[in-house]
């Protein structure tokens, strides 16, 4: 946006005019109170006489002028909705042909803009859209189903006063373009401006950005749209590989589950009785990887032995949360660095990146990423792709340790303790605290708590399989606090006398959804039921763009066997020999999603946050300081 | 008597668990007892009143949680009031000269004197049916035939009336009512899974949680009739009857998938309906049930996805629960939960000035209140959470809520 913003005063006062907005308080509001004042411009712009409010002065004017150009008579009116419908770099040489094919005098200009579009990408269009980019970049429902509106109401109508409209924008976008863009461009441009009534090649831009189009739409108007903003705004930054998240890897499409094995190190073989729910999701056959790949131990010079070493560990499952998983790829990455000699005839940024890239695929071989380490690897290449060209290796390479040392340092242990003081401001005497699982911020804001005197009783919740509130509970026990083990289906007996519930995330998501071990929905359902507030402790580097509405599109499934078994229970064998019966199928999810008005709040290094604050933080804080 | 202490013990030591399995014990044990009680020759029904009361009050006392006891207890009470009121519109002469003869016998059980048979037919009758508009329609054009009255509102009285007319002894009656009670407790099973097609349709997604023999049967008989579905199953920890019901499942050939019980806020996003067994349901159309079984109910209340609860109606408890988290549950073994050799030292008594620092909880039962339940299904159909009482009125009378032999001179 900042590029684009000096424009709009120049342009800026004329659309706004229509509206109730004024200009200077619209070019000045931050990036992300867009959405309100676009909305604004999307009702002035795209509905003018049909809700008239008193303030409209300009929309008889809007036609007054735009029907100086008889020229572009019956097509204008198809203009507005197309322009909305996404992405704007095809749009503009859409429309400008389909002027053309009206047989206007621009037909010159139109092959330009293409050929302008293809170079500058998704910075081309904005000349000659650009009153309506906040338009269509933030606000596409709004402006959308106003702007049909308008079409529907006015009909035929409104097509002349629309598409002169058009024109009008064009002239400025020669204008604007000259002044901002490359002198080359504007150059071509004024040249095409100057050479436009020769009409020469009509039929040829008219398919080619229909095409375009085709292509572009889904992109704009796609699920990931909320995400859309964010994710150009971080184009405009310059960074490329900061963009909107991608979409996952769905492991139910064939093709690329196919690619994705040619390239595996690790040798998975696909779990039986699979739930069909969950295709999208990978599953292997556990316990056989382990031996494969130990077996391979030699051959895979590629992989540096202490990413191997951690590959090892996520897969027994011997490191495992957040954290731990984050620190221990990263400390093994600085590893990678340390014994990292450039190539000759490559460069440190380019092949360093690739090497760290490879890593990281064997780490997800082992086990899918969690949002924690997808974070610190996007740091890490961003580190490392930001490096300036003239350092040596070596001060390259301290550079990024340290810039590790740092993240680690930073991000996670001094952000855990800026937790833990946070917490433990929440925690009076007498409380009575419940906690699922073994989140580790939890376990040190009560390890702190009790430090300095606190009185309390701790529940902790467990469940199978891993039991992993058994560790917390012992942890616990040994530093002398009083403990209640109880398991998650007995959540709402021992609700009665919980004051507070603690709860660890693996990750927030933007829209205040907390993605965490399976069960912390269900705690924090009870704890809502019964009105006990629910504090959620997370680092802000845990924070991830994406959004989720349930649990099931974005999951991890872990080994269905640990279902049929149970830990001490020699007599519960009925499910022995499941895999030969097809009708059943033994689903082991990893993770949920807890809907944010379960939240009271977030506990993070930031402070204590409402869920609905995450995307605040993401947008302010995430941006700058981590991926910078 | 030896079976009541029997059965006592096997209850106090919990041998005997599960509703149906205790109902039926039950309602076997008061037949033999009912059987060898000697009848008085006057006031006879009084006599067996007693009797039934004086074991029903230690069997209740020997379990408490297991609520279906008490239950059967209150039907065979009812019955046996139900037998004598149609009785004693025969014998109304006779039983006019026992209360002028055996009156300090039958103080205890008659409170008052007794103006008329005609009076007492229509007391006993005020008490054993609550005011409801079907006995006031009924009470007034017929108040000389209680027999046929009695009869219109449940299934066991039909044998009756006739059994009386003729003059039977009352005890036999008794028992011939009992047995109809039995085979009602063995039957309920199929009369509630005819109703499954009505409920299941084709490719739904059902969920449930622990092992029911109920819900099983429900399940079953929906398969017969050609509906496939799936069904996920929680596997209901710590006593993974999950699994078994599981097992069942598939045998059957229902697709079935297997979840842990921290994944059901997950999935049920996914769940067309949630259908539970309960362990009983009481008379605020609350429900005991197996633990979880309230974070279940909550997540589907979340999700708007219809909770069903079926259930026989030996499980029909006249109680209101008060504070029945805590009141009408059990605790089990931690052993379930943690291993003992593993945390032993963290268990000792001795070590913290006699209070150990940490304590396991294993609760047996979850109460799920009745604005979680979107609707019971029981042996005679469909009902809403706030008809439960109504439901229950019709099994038990006032007077039999609670057994003590203290309150027995309120009759």
């Amino acid at each position: 946006m900042d590029l684009r913003r000096p424009n709009r005063p120049v342009i800026g006062p004329k659309v706004r005019q229509v509206g109730f907005v004024t200009p200077d308080s619209a070019a000045a509001t931050s990036s992300s109170s867009i959405p309100a004042v676009s909305a604004a411009a999307a009702t002035s712009a795209g509905s003018p006489p049909s809700s008239l409010s008193p303030v409209m002065i300009p929309p008889p004017r809007h036609p007054s002028t735009e029907m100086s150009n008889p020229h572009f008579h019956p097509v204008g009116s198809y203009n507005p909705s197309e322009q909305i419908l996404g992405s704007p770099p095809a749009l503009s040489p859409s429309r400008s042909s389909r002027f053309d094919a009206d047989g206007s005098d621009f037909g010159g200009d139109d092959d330009e803009s293409v050929a302008l579009s293809g170079v500058g990408g998704g910075m081309t269009p904005k000349s000659s859209l650009l009153m309506r980019q906040p338009v269509t970049k933030t606000a596409p429902l709004v402006s959308e189903t106003r702007k049909r509106d308008s079409n529907a109401s006015k009909g035929k109508g409104e097509g002349p006063s629309a598409a002169p409209k058009e024109k009008l924008t064009k002239a400025e976008r020669r204008a604007t373009q000259e002044a901002q863009r490359a002198a080359k461009a504007a150059a071509k441009e004024a040249a095409a401006a100057g050479g436009a009534p020769s009409v020469s090649k009509q039929p040829k831009p008219a398919t080619k950005p229909a095409t375009q189009q085709k292509k572009d739409i889904p992109s704009g108007s796609g699920p990931l749209q909320p995400l859309a903003p964010s994710g150009s705004i971080e184009k405009k930054q310059g960074k490329k590989e900061v963009a909107a998240p991608h979409p996952r890897m769905q492991f139910d499409d064939m093709t690329k589950v196919g690619k994705l094995k040619k390239r595996a190190v690790v040798n998975q073989s696909e779990a039986r009785n699979r739930v069909e729910l969950f295709r999208h999701l990978p599953q292997y056959e556990h316990g056989t990887q382990l031996p494969d790949l130990e077996s391979k131990f030699f051959q895979l010079d590629l992989i540096h032995p202490s990413v191997y070493q951690v590959g090892l560990q996520f897969l027994s499952d011997k490191i495992s949360g957040g954290n731990a998983r984050c620190i221990a790829m990263l400390l093994a990455f600085k590893e990678v660095i340390q014994d990292y000699t450039t190539p000759p005839e490559k460069t440190l940024t380019r092949d360093l990146g690739a090497k760290v890239g490879s890593c990281v695929s064997f780490l997800i071989e082992c086990r899918p990423l969690s949002v924690s380490m997808g974070n610190a690897i996007r740091f890490l290449k961003n580190r490392i792709s930001s490096l300036p060209h003239n350092l040596s290796d070596k001060e390259a390479k301290s550079r990024l340790q340290s810039d590790i040392d740092r993240f680690i340092n930073e991000k996670i242990i001094i952000a855990s303790k800026a937790i833990v003081e946070h917490g433990v401001s929440k925690i009076r005497d007498g409380d009575v605290l419940l906690t699922y699982g073994s989140p580790s911020v939890v376990e040190s804001i009560f390890a702190y708590a009790h430090g300095i005197k606190k009185n309390f009783r701790v529940v902790v919740v467990d469940s199978r399989p891993k039991h992993e509130g058994q560790g917390l509970l012992r942890r616990l026990v040994e530093r002398g606090i009083h403990c209640t083990y109880t398991h998650l289906n007995a959540v709402s007996y021992v609700m009665h006398e919980v004051t507070r519930v603690f709860l660890g995330a693996s990750s927030v998501l933007s829209n205040g959804t907390v993605y965490s071990r399976v069960g912390t929905a269900c705690v924090a359902m009870v704890a809502h039921a019964f009105r006990v507030p629910v504090l959620v402790c997370c680092e802000a580097y845990k924070f991830h763009e994406r959004v989720q509405l349930d649990s099931i599109c974005s999951n991890e499934l872990g080994d269905p066997d640990a279902i049929s078994k149970v830990s001490g229970r020699k007599d519960l064998n009925y499910l022995d020999g499941w895999a030969q019966n097809e009708n059943i199928q033994l689903l082991n999810l990893k993770y949920d999603a807890t809907p944010s008005d379960y939240v009271s709040v977030l506990v993070t290094e930031q402070g204590m946050l409402p869920p609905t604050s995450v995307p605040v933080i993401i947008r302010e804080y995430g941006i700058e300081r981590l991926w910078t | 008597m030896p079976d009541v202490s029997d059965f006592i013990l096997k209850l106090q030591r919990r041998r005997i668990e599960g509703s149906h399995a205790t109902a039926r014990q039950t309602a076997e044990l008061l037949r033999s007892v009912i059987s060898q009680t000697r009848m008085p020759y006057t006031n006879q029904a009084a006599a067996l009143l007693d009797a039934v009361r004086a074991v029903g009050e230690q069997l209740i006392a020997a379990n408490p949680v297991e609520l279906a006891v008490g239950n059967i207890v209150r039907r065979v009470l009812h019955i046996i009031r139900e037998e004598d009121l149609s009785s004693s519109a025969v014998s109304f002469e006779g039983l006019m000269i026992s209360e002028k003869s055996d009156d300090e016998d039958d103080a205890d059980h008659k409170g008052g004197p007794v103006l008329s048979a005609a009076a007492v037919a229509a007391a006993a009758r005020s008490t054993l049916r609550p005011r409801s508009l079907q006995t006031l329609l009924e009470d007034g054009p017929l108040p000389a035939a209680p027999s046929k009255s009695s009869s219109a509102g449940d299934s066991e009285g039909k044998s009756k009336s006739d059994k009386s007319a003729v003059g039977k002894r009352l005890k036999h009656s008794v028992i011939e009512a009992i047995n109809l009670l039995i085979e009602e407790i063995d039957d309920c099973y199929e009369d509630i899974s005819e109703q499954a097609v009505e409920h299941i349709h084709q490719n739904e997604v059902i969920l449930t949680l622990g092992r029911s023999k109920t819900v099983k049967e429900f399940l079953y008989a929906a398969k017969q009739k050609n509906r496939s579905f799936r069904v996920f199953v929680a596997e209901g920890a710590p006593r993974y009857q999950g699994h078994v019901l599981a097992k069942e499942l598939i045998q059957k050939g229902l697709e079935t998938t297997v979840i842990t019980d921290s994944a059901i806020f997950a999935m049920i996003s996914r769940v067309n309906m949630v259908i539970v067994g309960a362990h009983a349901i009481m008379a605020n159309g609350g429900v005991i049930a197996p633990v979880g079984m309230n974070m279940l109910a909550l997540a589907a209340q979340r999700h708007a996805v219809p909770f069903v609860v079926v259930a026989g109606s030996h499980k029909l408890c006249p109680l209101y629960p008060h504070n029945p988290e805590v009141l009408l549950n059990e605790l089990k073994s931690p052993s379930d939960l943690i291993d003992f050799g593993e945390f032993s030292d963290c268990m000792d008594f001795g070590a913290h000035g006699g209070a150990p620092l940490m304590h396991v909880v294993n609760p047996t039962f979850d109460y799920v209140p009745p604005n979680l339940v979107s609707l019971f299904i029981t042996d005679t159909g469909g009902h809403n959470a706030a008809h439960m009482y109504k439901l229950i009125a019709d099994y038990y009378s006032a007077d039999d809520l609670v057994i003590k032999r203290k309150s027995t001179s309120s009759n």
